[in-house]
């Protein structure tokens, strides 16, 4: 626990009035698989996105491998961003350019291989998530939602890193696709001894990727474990989340007519 | 009921706002630009994008203007004999001003709304945060190369408007006014000067600069889904018309003005 590779310490991130995070502590080991569970509007994707930089916290401290990322020049953050890779909610693939250049991004671009070395890899990468060397060449527009998935996967993969994110792995898959989803997952992160965190609120997900969890509620953690811990967390808003049901301490904010 | 003085107030705060956020998305822009690495491919895939496809909407344009001054100029000369002034108001009137505006305008049309509606759908889908988590800035990437084919592209743009211009109305004027070719071309050739396509192709290297400039900063800066998108587009065309209109006027004035 010494050094862990990600570390918040009292985030706190506002848009106007409203008040996403106030104060996430929250840590991830090396080489460790963190799920981050919650209702949706939690912040978790906030929390997300400050850890990269996207956005900039209000207040606190995001240690990456010892280094404080909100205090960092543009090229620190350059530096520090290599070591990342993400696979974003909808795929987010560019759809100006083919699938195997999607893949390559990352190399090319950031570490300025050359063309056909980078195709080669990409074709490689596209393999190991099941995709046929054909769909290399296809548009990102001519596939279907799994396989975007998997080319996402394939992208966050490709340049290595020591850090991925998923921002929900499996939303919008069927059930089966979204197994297969979690098991590429699970099978690239041990290759990779990748260190991981996942947001999500799928629960069979969370599960299946999880090392420890956490549960984000209204802007801070409310609970963190072991992925065996969570069904006897002793917490009631956990057991409520986990278990699905509308009725108990989290209330939604419908208007009831 | 909200105090009158308050409504004013909140207006000229959120103008301000808007105002310097735009200014630093220009600075950032031009501060990249100023940095290599500058991604050369992209900017030709954007010059040909910019310039070679607005040629028929730039042309067509032009040789409908330029005619349709030939026509209006003779109609007005002949009142007192003065059928001779069409080549010379016919140049100066396209070269100075209606071959950069009115090309910009089209050009701003078909471009800045391309553009909004492009990187706008970029935001909304995450791909612009995608390019940051692999390397890549999304300035260099993105709003670099617009900048650069933009302003690159509109003086070629605007030259081909303005020969064509010229064209138009010296077809109508001898074909159907039954003007001399020959001297028409003279009086062209002696009316315009060196200062009339200098300051015309500042005109379009600046209308370039405006038009990819609103075009990227809307559709950076889009937020909430198709609907922001709509409203990117939107607010990117309206924009770059309102800053080429401003812009021609301040260097017309800035070129022309000390002229008695």
């Amino acid at each position: 626990m010494a050094n862990p590779m990600i570390s918040l310490q009292n985030v706190c991130k506002s848009f106007g009035p409203k008040h996403i995070l106030k104060g996430i502590n929250l840590s991830v080991d090396k080489g460790q698989s963190l799920v981050i569970i919650g209702g949706s509007g939690t912040g978790k994707s906030v929390t997300l996105k400050c850890i990269l930089g996207l956005l900039t916290p209000d207040s606190g401290s995001i240690f990456v491998n010892g280094q404080d990322v909100t205090k960092i020049s543009a090229n620190g953050r350059k530096k520090i961003l290599s070591k990342f890779g993400m696979l974003f909610q909808g795929g987010a693939l560019f759809d100006s350019i083919p699938v195997w250049e999607n893949v390559a991004f990352g190399l090319i671009q950031g570490k300025g291989l050359n063309k056909k070395d980078a195709q080669e890899i990409a074709l490689e990468k596209l393999r190991r998530v099941g995709l046929a060397r054909d769909v290399g060449f296809l548009s990102p527009s001519e596939l279907s939602g799994g396989m975007q998935k998997r080319v996402g996967l394939a992208r966050a993969i490709a340049s290595e890193p020591e850090i991925i994110f998923f921002d929900e792995p499996t939303t919008g898959l069927d059930p089966i696709m979204a197994d297969v989803i979690n098991d590429l997952i699970v099978e690239c992160v041990k290759d990779l001894g990748a260190t991981t965190l996942t947001i999500t609120h799928d629960m069979a997900s969370a599960r299946k990727i999880a090392d420890r969890m956490a549960m984000l509620y209204q802007g801070k953690i409310i609970w963190e474990g072991a992925k065996t811990d969570i069904d006897h967390s002793g917490n009631d808003h956990v057991d409520q989340f986990i278990h699905g049901r509308a009725e108990g301490p989290i209330q939604m904010e419908i208007l009831k007519t | 009921m909200p105090n009158p003085l308050q409504i004013i107030g909140r207006i000229f705060l959120s103008a301000f706002a808007e105002i310097g956020k735009l200014s630093k998305f220009a600075g950032t822009s031009l501060s990249h630009i100023a940095r290599p690495p500058i991604y050369w491919r992209l900017v030709a895939k954007q010059m040909w994008l910019i310039g070679y496809n607005s040629l028929p909407v730039v042309g067509m344009t032009a040789l409908f203007t330029g005619a349709a001054l030939a026509q209006q100029i003779y109609v007005g000369g002949s009142r007192f004999n003065a059928e001779s002034v069409v080549p010379g108001v016919v140049v100066i009137a396209i070269v100075r001003e209606l071959g950069p505006v009115l090309g910009g305008l089209m050009v701003a049309g078909r471009v800045s709304s391309a553009m909004a509606a492009e990187l706008g759908t970029m935001r909304v889908t995450e791909q612009i945060d995608a390019l940051t988590t692999l390397s890549t800035d999304p300035y260099k990437y993105l709003i670099v190369p617009r900048i650069i084919a933009s302003v690159l592209t509109l003086p070629l743009l605007v030259i081909v408007a303005n020969l064509i211009g010229v064209l138009g109305g010296y077809v109508l004027a001898t074909e159907r006014l039954g003007l001399n070719a020959g001297i028409y071309l003279q009086i062209t050739v002696d009316f315009i000067e060196q200062a009339d396509v200098v300051s015309s192709l500042i005109k379009a290297a600046f209308f370039g600069f405006m038009i990819a400039l609103m075009g990227s900063y809307h559709g950076f800066n889009s937020r909430g889904g198709a609907q922001g998108v709509g409203k990117a587009t939107t607010n990117a065309v309206v924009s770059a018309f309102i800053m080429i209109l401003l812009t021609n006027l301040i260097i017309t004035v800035v070129v022309f003005g000390g002229r008695g």
